[in-house]
């Protein structure tokens, strides 16, 4: 039973397990649920999707499996008149009532709903006379007539769109959405605590061993547990980076919410002997590059943003830059620095599908060793991995 | 025993069904959601409607996994020893209790609520695996096996700050709560403020879900912020025509401390305001 629903799950990617399968029969064979399609979707969801990033892709996987099997939503039979009224009486205030005058009359209206009722065939969508969903005709549910009668919402044989088919998860799923507290959540998978600095715990398991030992009791103190990831941030800025802003700055605001140690520096295109901290005073106050490299320890890690679309004689060649002549080309620079940062990442905004089509990033795609990631959810968590992982 | 929601909680239906299940198979319920959406809620109206007992087991970031079974303490014993105290002599006298063992030997069914399960280190979860799927746990001190007599009802709140292991989620079922609809939201306000006029609920629902469709907002007001702020205007006698100004864009929603918690957020409302204002002379 339902093992093709399984197999269709993991082929979309949700990890469902056999365990889950069974925790699905037992609860089925349980009676958790009653007969209707929706709390047989509920409850699979409940079972098999664990991440709400995957909810969307859940609902798609159930609607392509149980499609024919649970069926389309076609009103039949004869609709009581005084159901009708019902549920027309429940949405309307009386004013609105009056409002309907200008349709017609009150029996004229339930009359056509009636018979649009019977002659309609399948779902709709739109348009402006049938019943269904985001239309204009005063039938039908989430349209914009505001004298419509509304069909569905509570009865549930004549709802016009399953559940599962309005896709209401679709802007969690991972691979989209990025608001500055995701982004912090990404971030926190680099968290790496260390004990450092001052001893101002107690260390209640070296005390009863040291007491036991010595036979008094002998105190044992240890610093806290702080995070003790440091982070070196170099964001481009300005030219193709301009559509990006919006995005870099939710980063770099949860950036600097989550870690102690962060230093970051701009760059223009491609990184040279020289970047800066403040935008306004680029010409004046620049880092040499080399003074960053001697300051920060090779325990920093390093993370780049940046589209990486310039020309290819920027990385390739020396007095390549848009901006001044340098004397050594910005691919030397690129891999000086991550000779020094053995844990880098260079974080993309442009679509990564697009990547291919420009030189300049598949050159630094090279220099970075393949560890260019995109700017989503998604891109952040495997770029924060990547970083954490030991080299 | 079916959990239907209570006077005082509006449940959706896929949250009635992942509740049932997970009360009737005896999983953990795994939950997740926006911050304010009723989380750590839900555990207490689970534990109404069921009649049951709540033990809740709040988590931080120093929070260890042993905590919740049990705590040997040490240092007690210590001082009766060199005290020349008799009781020195029984160790479980130094045994104190965690959430968990209270829960397994809880007289009545309870519900135990472990909240905020993401905000531990992340082996927390790992070491609850075998405890929370046996439902059993060995005391080292004592020798002493713990064991439920009945599964307690566990339910499990996650911020999301930290990913949960594969192992601990395949043990759980998961809902997460979805930010309420506007007709969701009508009967929510509706279960906190009985009879509050309709037109206020309208307005204020209408600039609720404007403010919370201004792009860039860090963060958004959720459930909780909603009622916080409809508490105010009906304490404050708000007069109806406050309300009326309908473009959140021309003036910033009265008494907004409520709603946006976020000095950068206020100043974007402003910074809205100004422009508007501006824009219209």
């Amino acid at each position: 039973m339902f093992i093709s629903f399984l197999d269709a799950l993991r082929k979309a990617g949700i990890p469902a397990s056999p365990k889950e399968h069974l925790a699905l029969l037992e609860a089925l064979d349980a009676e958790v649920i009653g007969q209707s399609p929706e709390e047989f979707y509920y409850l699979a969801r409940a079972i098999y999707v664990k991440d709400e990033g995957l909810l969307d892709r859940f609902d798609q996987v159930f609607a392509t499996v149980f499609k024919g099997v649970i069926g389309e939503p076609t009103p039949e039979g004869e609709i009581p008149e005084d159901w009708l009224k019902a549920v027309t009486e429940k949405f309307l205030t009386p004013e609105e009532m009056e409002a309907i005058k200008s349709l017609g009359s009150w029996d004229e209206i339930m009359e056509t709903l009636k018979k649009r009722l019977e002659e309609q065939q399948g779902r709709h969508q739109g348009g402006n006379k049938w019943i269904g969903t985001g239309g204009t005709s005063p039938f039908g549910n989430g349209g914009y007539n505001p004298e419509g009668v509304r069909i569905g919402g509570e009865s549930r044989h004549k709802r016009a769109i399953k559940v599962w088919e309005k896709r209401e998860f679709r802007n969690l799923d991972n691979s989209i959405e990025l608001g500055t507290r995701n982004i912090k959540v990404a971030l926190r998978r680099l968290r790496r605590f260390a004990r450092t600095g001052a001893a101002d715990e107690l260390d209640l398991d070296a005390t009863i061993a040291g007491t036991a030992r010595k036979g008094y009791l002998d105190i044992n103190m240890r610093p806290e547990r702080r995070n003790a990831v440091k982070l070196l941030l170099f964001l481009d800025v300005g030219g193709s980076m301009d559509p990006f802003i919006k995005l870099c700055e939710e980063l770099f605001s949860a950036a600097t919410a989550e870690f102690k140690h962060l230093e970051f520096f701009y760059f223009h295109n491609c990184v040279y002997e020289g970047v800066w901290k403040d935008n306004r005073r680029r010409f004046q106050e620049r880092t040499p590059t080399w003074d960053v490299l001697h300051k920060f320890g090779h325990d920093y890690k390093l993370l780049f943003v940046g589209d990486a679309q310039m020309s290819p004689y920027e990385i390739t060649h020396p007095g390549g830059s848009v901006e001044h002549n340098n004397p050594e080309a910005g691919g030397v620079w690129l891999q000086r620095m991550t000779g020094v940062y053995a844990s880098a990442a260079w974080l993309n905004p442009v679509p990564e599908a697009q990547w291919g089509y420009s030189q300049s990033t598949r050159l630094i795609r090279e220099i970075m060793g393949d560890r260019m990631f995109p700017l989503t959810l998604q891109g952040l968590d495997e770029a924060a991995r990547s970083l954490s992982r030991k080299r | 025993m079916r959990f239907e929601g209570t006077q005082d909680y509006v449940a959706t239906d896929d949250l009635k069904v992942a509740v049932n299940a997970a009360v009737t198979l005896r999983r953990p319920l795994l939950v997740k959601g926006e911050p304010g959406t009723g989380k750590t809620v839900l555990a207490h109206e689970i534990a109404r409607a069921l009649n049951a007992p709540l033990i809740e087991w709040h988590v931080k970031s120093t929070t260890r996994a042993i905590q919740g079974l049990y705590e040997y303490d040490a240092v007690a014993r210590l001082r009766d020893g060199q005290l020349g105290d008799p009781r020195v002599h029984d160790i479980s006298n130094y045994i104190r209790k965690g959430k968990l063992w209270e829960a397994f030997t809880a007289p009545t069914l309870p519900v135990l609520l472990i909240d905020e399960i993401d905000k531990a280190d992340i082996e927390f979860p790992n070491d609850l695996l075998q405890e929370l799927d046996r439902m059993e746990f060995h005391v080292y001190e004592t020798g002493e096996t713990v064991k439920a007599h009945e599964r307690p009802v566990v339910v499990i709140t996650s911020n999301n700050e930290k990913e949960l292991p594969d192992a601990f989620l395949r043990r759980c079922f998961f809902h997460y709560i979805a930010f309420p609809d506007r007709a969701t939201m009508e009967k929510i306000v509706e279960v906190h403020f009985p009879g509050i006029q309709k037109i206020l609920v309208g307005k204020a629902l209408d600039l609720f879900y404007d403010v919370r469709d201004v792009p860039g907002l860090k963060k958004k007001p959720s459930t909780s912020e909603l009622i916080d702020w409809l508490k105010l205007l009906l304490h404050e006698d708000m007069p109806m025509e406050v309300l009326a100004e309908k473009d959140i864009r021309k003036a910033i929603p009265p008494l907004h401390g409520a709603l946006l918690k976020n000095e950068a957020d206020v100043m974007l409302f402003e910074q809205l305001a100004f422009l508007a204002r501006r824009q219209g002379s």
